[in-house]
């Protein structure tokens, strides 16, 4: 029985957009607020040759991207569905970014979900510019249009053996009106030829020969770049600044300040210097004199957080969710059959290999920027807020990023570049962070600490799951209503569970803190893949049963299990589905059959972004070292578009879920970061890299998420590797030496 | 606190003190910038020449995203100084083929590695390097020469095949 609603993940990242662009533009810069609902108004139906396909009188078909590429695919898995209701050649497609256009496109790209969302409008518009291109032919030749056939580019009248190129129709094909996008007709999945195949990346090439250009590659004229000194404590704001030291370096132009803006874009304002290069920009900032006020969070530390948590986890706590009586059949257990544990997970930074940076020029009569975003709309609304302009006169280029991961749908950099400029008046200027910025001022995944206690009986059926959790909740920082339910953001399918457990409470409290948090790779999903993988591992010990069968039997009927979070909304966990790919993945890692001496396996399934995902890990343990020599995954997200993506998506998702566990934390002292570049927050390295299969189930259900669900599974598989090798549970990461002695 | 500094943004008289004329060979040609000679070649590259190809990840040698050629070695150009560059060799990623795509590069867009892209310049410089020395490494050869690149997208298992690749192509097997 619910006793708490959360809040689903897809809405909270969609409005979550909108709803920090109207904190920004309303509460700090005065400007409407009319703009900031863009993201979630309705979209009108489109001529598809005015928003998705260009087409020249020549033939060359330029496809629309309305989604930002951030290693994720998505240039390529997008355009390839067009492309197919299209009857393209997809070798000589040409896909292009789109505009901020806010009335023709949801340009937010996150939470996986731009496959999933893209999948049936893009074929609808698809299908209509094809129909409409066959309309256009069937009148030149003044034949019945079912006679006409799309082929390769162009229309093909098979009777009279004629054909004419999209390039030749479309000045007509785009004047006639557009189909009903309900009912125009799609391509049976049957007749596909470009989705379904491996396609290798659209920008492959761009990006081997040092061609691509990033955000931080702008190099707009008369550009000016710029750095800021940010207070290290969060929440902190400079009180004065000496610039003498700074303004006498070589190459810098002028220092000056710009104020925090603590809601919405949250960003961390500062002292900043202008420079005629990116060097001396920094040499001229660590020449600064700078009196911070280090605000009210001075005195936070990971020590001081854990104790909170220790001390909340004494505490009554909200209850989320309560099935049947978990306490009574706790318990009425014995103890031999009880599991009653405590896992910990650090605060974890995104480390996009390129820093954070925006690019900003502000005139009296326009705007441009150049962004890595994954939030473009969002960008514009800044600007337009900062700047004052009209939102026509603001144009935002979408630029390729080094890296996404979450952090670069936080609105922070654009908000500080946008001040600049304004600051510097109708010169581009370039906001440079350097690594040391990026990592002690990120908005960093979670740290959180589960109490968690179950049973299990004779026959080895879990008859009491309950999850205490506490964390510096997500929703409690990002939502209107996050104080209320802060739990909204912190367990994800930890609060449906596909393992059968009558007796199921669920129960939170927040932690607070001044440590900024967000969006990080599959978001709470890696911590509660970790906690309910690893949890359900140890249950499956107390019953002394295999940890595979124990998982499939746990799992038990074929059934839809509600999305606990979004009842309404949220697409159901189907126990079918996750058992299907736990069972692929024991087939194809052979889970049955004996290891060479010293190498040990772990297991994990797990539900997210609507995929089903299955890891198993083989582990070695060589002199207290560990070495993860082989990861087998089976994964379900729907129909796939491009498996070659998708196997990509997947063995990145499985290295950065690799430093989770066994590299990175970020931990605090005295209210700053104490890590500051890869020295001291390490990533996982070609030596340390796994063979890793990803084996593909061939659904024909609708197209779900891939870029994060398989970040999950990988830190319980391999943690439960290590106990099938030490007898020893890791419930605390990141790993530590002294875990593997 | 936003100071309207519009009209006091100046043309800094400044950026020419200290700085002198330092000449170099880049990607083949001469190349001469009058700039601090403590300026790292990676700023001068992206800033001073415009020459954006090669990345800044950390400016610590520690994550390899600007690696370059100086004098066929694989050098992070982050801690270089351009005024140790001076009468040098540099080759960026812009550089390393005189027409079309070096065989890397051809493995490279093959095994369809890069994700986001931001390290693979790096990458992609350092495994030029690698197969200069060794014309055939074996994985752990691999591991060894390219671990002092980062890739935070995770493509490490696609570079190694397509380093083993590009070996092949160097080599006439493929």
């Amino acid at each position: 029985m619910a006793t708490a609603t959360l809040v689903n993940r897809r809405d909270f990242l969609k409005t979550t957009a909108s709803a920090g662009a109207a904190l920004v533009v309303g509460f700090h810069l005065g400007a409407s607020s009319a703009d900031a609902s863009a993201v979630d108004q309705e979209k009108k139906t489109v001529n598809p040759f005015n928003a998705w396909v260009r087409i020249t009188p020549d033939n060359q078909v330029t496809l629309i991207l309305g989604k930002s590429e951030m290693g994720q695919g998505i240039m390529t898995a997008l355009p390839m569905i067009l492309a197919e209701e299209l009857y393209l050649e997809w070798d000589k497609v040409r896909i292009e970014q789109a505009p901020t256009d806010p009335a023709i496109y949801d340009h937010g790209t996150g939470g996986s979900g731009s496959v999933a969302a893209s999948w049936l409008p893009l074929r609808q518009a698809g299908a209509a510019a094809r129909e409409m291109l066959i309309t256009a032919a069937a009148q030149h030749w003044n034949v019945n249009r079912n006679t006409c056939k799309p082929k390769d580019g162009g229309i093909l009248h098979g009777a009279r053996n004629q054909y004419l190129t999209y390039g030749e129709l479309v000045s007509v094909a785009a004047t006639l009106p557009v189909p009903n996008l309900n009912t125009v007709p799609l391509k049976n999945s049957d007749d596909f030829t470009i989705v379904g195949r491996d396609r290798n990346r659209f920008e492959a090439r761009a990006k081997s020969s040092g061609t691509a250009k990033f955000g931080i590659d702008s190099r707009p004229d008369n550009l000016v770049y710029a750095v800021i000194a940010r207070c290290p404590v969060f929440g902190g704001k400079p009180v004065k600044f000496d610039a003498a030291k700074a303004k006498a370096v070589p190459g810098i132009r002028d220092v000056i300040s710009i104020d925090p803006v603590p809601q919405g874009a949250f960003s961390a304002g500062g002292v900043v210097v202008l420079a005629d290069n990116s060097w001396a920009a920094m040499q001229g900032r660590r020449a600064l004199d700078i009196t911070w006020d280090e605000g009210p969070h001075a005195g936070e530390s990971s020590q001081s957080l854990r104790q909170q948590f220790i001390d909340n986890a004494s505490k009554p706590a909200k209850v989320v969710r309560n099935d049947g009586d978990a306490n009574a059949a706790i318990a009425a257990a014995p103890a031999a059959k009880k599991v009653d544990i405590v896992y910990e997970l650090p605060f974890a930074a995104h480390a996009c290999m390129e820093p954070m940076n925006c690019t900003v020029r502000i005139g009296p009569d326009s705007a441009e920027a150049w962004v890595p975003t994954q939030a473009p709309q969002w960008a514009q609304d800044i600007i337009v807020g900062v700047s004052k302009l009209p939102k026509e006169k603001v144009t935002v280029h979408t630029t390729l990023m080094g890296g996404g991961f979450g952090r670069r749908y936080q609105g922070d950099f654009v908000m500080e570049a946008a001040q600049v400029a304004k600051a510097v008046g109708d010169k581009p200027v370039m906001v440079l962070w350097t690594r040391e910025d990026d990592m002690q001022h990120d908005f960093y995944r979670p740290a959180s600490y589960h109490h968690m206690q179950g049973a299990v009986d004779t026959q080895g059926n879990i008859v009491a799951w309950k999850h205490f959790q506490t964390s510096t909740s997500i929703a409690a920082m990002w939502e209107k209503n996050g104080a209320e339910k802060p739990e909204a953001s912190e367990f994800a399918t930890a609060a449906f569970i596909p393992y059968a457990a009558k007796n199921y409470r669920i129960e939170y409290t927040l932690g607070k803190s001044g440590v900024p948090r967000a969006w990080w790779r599959s978001v709470e999903h890696s911590s509660s893949g970790f906690v309910v993988e690893s949890f359900v591992d140890e249950l499956a010990a107390a019953a002394n049963t295999d940890p595979y069968e124990f998982r499939m039997r746990a799992i038990g009927d074929d059934r839809k299990i509600p999305d606990f979070n979004d009842p309404k909304e949220g697409k159901p966990l189907d126990t079918a589905r996750q058992k299907a790919v736990l069972k692929l993945a024991a087939e194809k890692a052979e889970w049955h059959k004996p290891l060479p001496p010293g190498v040990y396996r772990g297991i994990a399934g797990y539900f997210s972004f609507d995929s089903y995902t299955a890891g198993v890990a083989e582990i070695s343990l060589k002199d207290g070292k560990l070495s993860v020599q082989r990861i087998v995954y089976a994964v379900d997200c729907g129909r796939p578009v491009n498996p070659n993506g998708i196997k990509a998506q997947v063995e990145g998702a499985a290295i950065y879920g690799v430093s989770a566990f066994m590299k990175d934390a970020i931990t605090i002292n005295k209210g700053r970061v104490e890590q500051s570049n890869f020295n001291d927050y390490q990533m996982p390295r070609m030596n340390e890299t796994p063979k890793i299969e990803v084996h593909i189930v061939q659904s024909t259900e609708e197209p779900t998420g891939i870029g994060e669900p398989g970040l999950p599974v990988i830190a319980p598989a391999v943690c439960n590797a290590i106990f099938s090798a030490t007898g020893k549970r890791i419930r605390r990461l990141p790993i530590k030496p002294e875990d593997l002695a | 606190m936003i100071f309207t500094h519009a009209d006091l943004l100046y043309d800094s008289v400044l950026a020419k003190e200290g700085s002198m004329a330092i000449t170099f060979t880049l990607n083949g040609k001469a190349q001469t910038v009058d700039v601090s000679p403590e300026m790292p070649l990676l700023w001068v590259l992206r800033d001073t020449l415009s020459m954006t190809g090669t990345k800044f990840g950390c400016g610590m040698a520690l994550c390899g995203a600007c690696t370059v050629h100086i004098n066929g070695e694989a050098t992070r150009s982050c801690i270089t100084q351009i005024g140790s560059v001076a009468g040098k060799k540099v080759t960026t990623i812009e550089g390393i083929s005189a027409e079309g795509l070096h065989p890397v590069q051809q493995a490279w867009i093959a095994e369809d590695v890069p994700q986001c892209g931001y390290c693979q310049s790096g990458q992609i410089m350092s495994a030029v390097a690698l197969l200069t020395k060794k014309s055939n490494p074996s994985d752990a050869d691999i591991d060894d020469f390219m671990s002092g690149n980062i890739c935070r997208c995770g493509t490490y298992q696609r570079i190694r095949k397509a380093i083993h690749r590009a070996a092949d192509l160097q080599s006439g097997k493929a």
